[in-house]
């Protein structure tokens, strides 16, 4: 049972920060602002969720899992929130979303 | 004694325990318990006990939706994980509308914030009758245009 325990929660761990690793070459990799949000978005969501419900499987006492989940569900409510507000931010000003053939920049007021 | 004070006193109760740690110290636990009961008192006292600030009635419909939006979230989180790893410039961003069918402000905000928490997708704009979104393709803006989202956050709105 333990040795399961460890098994998933190694899993989620892993799983997790590879999706770091992914949001983060997005955020390179991706042509413009709007798109960039997106792979944020990675880190932000199942990243975060991963990597918090392997601690919580790590926790040897029932308040510090509490703790990491309260941690884990602040994240989940804020997390569009921030998104959000800068999508919106970009999009009164005027900011518009790549398309192909723009030739590669990322911003064209 | 209404309900929401006994809700608002346990939900205090089980808060305090979990972040404290301490069940048993003969010392702590009365102080703990003397805290919540100052808060609900200070809380009758500024007459906020009631259904906005105490949305225990959230607790069900909500646990019966998350399920669901989590499975939403690890299928979206995949998709954008493919097209980091692919081609990037392969994308077909655009800002897109999407009708939505909730009554109320508690409902419409819950829509939006589940468009943005699925990866790929970003509310913009919140209206009476339909949201401004980004998408960061084609095929996302018809899977929200299909409107399985909408239904799913309207009849747990009918739940509250």
């Amino acid at each position: 049972m333990a040795l399961a325990i460890e098994i998933a929660s190694w899993v989620l761990l892993m799983s997790g920060s590879a999706l770091l690793l992914i949001g983060g070459i997005g955020l390179i990799r991706f042509p413009d602002f709007y798109s960039r949000v997106q792979a944020a978005g990675l880190t932000d969501t199942l990243c975060s969720i991963f990597i918090l419900t392997g601690l919580m499987l790590q926790a040897d006492s029932v308040p510090l899992a509490a703790k990491i989940l309260f941690t884990l569900l602040f994240l989940l409510f804020t997390g569009p929130t921030a998104s959000h507000a800068l999508a919106k931010t970009a999009h009164h000003d005027g900011l518009r979303p790549w398309k192909r053939n723009d030739g590669g920049a990322s911003s064209n007021r | 004694m209404t309900r929401y004070t006994v809700t608002l006193t346990l939900v205090l109760a089980v808060l305090w325990l979990l972040l404290s740690g301490m069940w048993t110290h003969p010392i702590i636990l009365p102080l703990g318990a003397a805290s919540v009961a100052l808060t609900v008192w200070l809380s009758h006292r500024l007459d906020i006990v009631d259904r906005e600030s105490d949305p225990v009635h959230l607790v069900v419909p909500s646990i019966k939706y998350w399920p669901w939006l989590l499975g939403q979230i690890l299928r979206a989180n995949l998709q954008v994980a493919r097209r980091i790893l692919g081609n990037p410039r392969d994308l077909s961003p655009r800002m897109a509308r999407v009708r939505l069918t909730q009554q109320s402000d508690l409902g419409r905000s819950i829509f939006a914030n589940s468009i943005t928490l699925t990866p790929g997708t970003v509310t913009i704009r919140v209206a009476e009758r339909e949201i401004l979104y980004y998408a960061i393709s084609e095929d996302l803006v018809a899977e929200l245009d299909e409107g399985e989202m909408d239904r799913r956050v309207t009849r747990l709105e009918k739940e509250l």
